[in-house]
């Protein structure tokens, strides 16, 4: 009787054996990732597989010395930038959407599903499309115009979605408790919506950054001549036999947690400031 | 009325320009003429749609690619599904659920081209896995199928979508009211009961959002597949990435027609079954 419901009473089998299935999981998901990260201080046999010879950082000083490894830093040096606008006009863009979605107008369902097609659509597809409209135009395709732009077409979905599960949460009787108590509505936004709605933009920053920094399909001709990193790594998986791709590899992936880390230690450092009632 | 319409302008002008009217001129393009050194000429013709059709070619990669498809869902459904149940249900501290629930989730903030090649040095001839079975006398042949097969084409598929099912599946089960597991259980269920018509059918937005994203991230990749094959197996975007290595446009978009004709058509479906919009709101 108590063991059929799995949250209350003694842990039923099934706990066990989902255990093992999520370890599993979890070696499944971050092995390789490990794989690439040891095989990234390879020495110089060179060698792409285990075991791993005198350990050296030889093959991050090559990807930073681009004699033979190609323009990476360049690379870098686009995809930084690139990332943050788009997080930024993620944020301000899906943030004030979302709260027009909060109201029912006309249109309303026609935008919301245009979104989510937008995020379905196969990312080859909008590639084509985007350079195709970018010749009419006579416009030549950028890393910072058409590039932008078919990232956007996929960041700010994501970021809409998001804001929808934030805003559901934001009862709007506290901002007409807000104007009952004599706020003015700037003051309501800054004082009551902006805090309550803060980690979810966090969360949509993290996403529009992300899929940015990592995106490729709708970057591939989108961004010109001159490469992001993804496309970069791209080549190099197509050229590259060293462990110099390992060591990118590794940096992306530091990069990459970083981001993670400032954004998710950035909402848990809020959501404690508030609990503990500033 | 007017400020919830500048509020929702930048997303409406946004989607127009790099969405609606890239998509319209994939579509007008596909009924345009291509020809050699010049690229594309604005005649109407049918010649595109109908060179793509009656090529066995197309078939058979859009044969591959519903394989792919399939398989992949099967197996990221099963295991989206019941990562979701062990971490709403089973996993009886909040804070450890959203800890495990973060764990999964990390990945998909990384590069996804650096998590497919990672699966080189694991699944190689003198990979990890290989070399552990050689060491260990379980084969004296390394196994060539798995890497550079339909084999590593799934893992990788897997490696990289799973998330996409446990995300939405979680979000669903985790607004189930969990007295209504106890109902279910005083009424006399059994454990697979409960599971069956109570969990499941309550997770069928999740459900249906994810395989939403696994679909359609798998019909519309070109690179795990070329990659992870070795170039053995196809895609169907296969076909409209060799048409624009020779600036044939007005084919790889009408190839492009097609892919979304499909994959709308799998989302429609979807949408049917469920009203995700409505359901996202509550």
């Amino acid at each position: 009787m108590s063991s059929a419901s799995p949250s209350y009473g003694s842990r039923p089998w099934t706990f066990y054996v989902l255990a093992l299935l999520f370890t599993l999981f979890v070696i499944f998901l971050y092995g390789p990732m490990l794989a690439v990260l040891v095989l990234s201080f390879q020495g110089p046999s060179a060698s792409l597989v285990f075991p791993l010879r005198d350990p050296s950082l030889m093959w991050f000083d090559e990807l930073f010395n681009p004699r033979r490894t190609g323009d990476v830093v360049g690379a870098f040096n686009r995809s930084l930038p690139l990332a943050l606008v788009v997080m930024l006009l993620t944020v301000l863009i899906s943030v004030t959407a979302g709260f027009a979605f909060r109201r029912r107008f006309k249109g309303a369902t026609l935008i919301f599903y245009t979104a989510i097609a937008s995020l379905i659509v196969p990312g080859l597809v909008l590639s084509i499309g985007t350079i195709v409209t970018f010749r009419y135009l006579g416009l030549s395709a950028s890393w910072n115009t058409s590039g932008l732009g078919a990232h956007l077409s996929w960041a700010l979905p994501f970021g809409l979605l998001i804001m929808f599960a934030v805003l559901g949460r934001l009862n709007p009787s506290y901002e007409e408790a807000a104007y009952d108590l004599g706020a003015s509505k700037w003051q309501t936004v800054k004082e009551v919506v902006v805090p309550i709605v803060f980690p979810g933009m966090i969360a949509v920053a993290l996403f529009g950054f992300t899929l940015s920094y990592d995106e490729f399909p709708r970057s591939w001709l989108t961004v010109g001549s001159k490469n992001t990193l993804p496309l970069e790594i791209w080549t190099m998986t197509t050229n590259v036999t060293s462990p110099a791709l390992y060591a990118l590899g590794t940096v992306t992936t530091i990069i990459s947690f970083l981001v993670i880390a400032i954004a998710l230690s950035s909402i848990l450092f809020i959501q404690r400031k508030r609990s503990r009632g500033k | 009325m007017l400020p919830t319409y500048l509020q929702v302008a930048p997303l409406t002008v946004v989607l127009a320009f790099f969405f609606i009217i890239p998509v319209g001129l994939v579509v007008l393009v596909s009924f345009f003429r291509y020809q050699m050194l010049v690229g594309i000429v604005p005649d109407f013709t049918l010649k595109n749609y109908v060179d793509l059709l009656t090529n066995p070619t197309t078939w058979t990669l859009y044969q591959s690619t519903l394989k792919f498809t399939l398989i992949v869902l099967a197996i990221t459904f099963v295991l989206g599904f019941w990562i979701a149940y062990f971490l709403v249900f089973h996993v009886r501290n909040l804070l450890t659920a959203i800890g495990l629930f973060l764990v999964c989730t990390v990945p998909f903030w990384t590069s996804n081209i650096i998590r497919m090649i990672s699966w080189r040095p694991v699944l190689g001839k003198e990979g990890l896995i290989n070399s552990a079975l050689l060491k260990t006398g379980v084969i004296d042949q390394p196994i060539e199928w798995l890497l550079y097969s339909d084999f590593s084409v799934v893992v990788a598929y897997v490696h990289l979508f799973t998330l996409f099912m446990i995300v939405p599946i979680f979000n669903s089960m985790a607004r189930i009211d969990k007295s209504l597991l106890e109902a279910a259980v005083d009424a006399g269920a059994t454990r697979w009961g409960v599971i069956w018509n109570v969990v499941l059918p309550l997770s069928k937005t999740g459900i249906a959002l994810g395989a939403l994203f696994v679909v359609t991230l798998v019909m519309g990749d070109f690179f795990v597949v070329t990659v992870m094959s070795g170039g053995l197996s196809g895609s169907a975007t296969s076909g409209i990435f060799n048409d624009l290595q020779f600036l044939n446009y007005p084919r790889a978009a009408a190839n492009a027609v097609i892919l979304l004709i499909i994959v709308l058509l799998i989302a429609a479906s979807i949408f049917r079954l469920v009203d995700v919009r409505k359901e996202l709101v509550r």
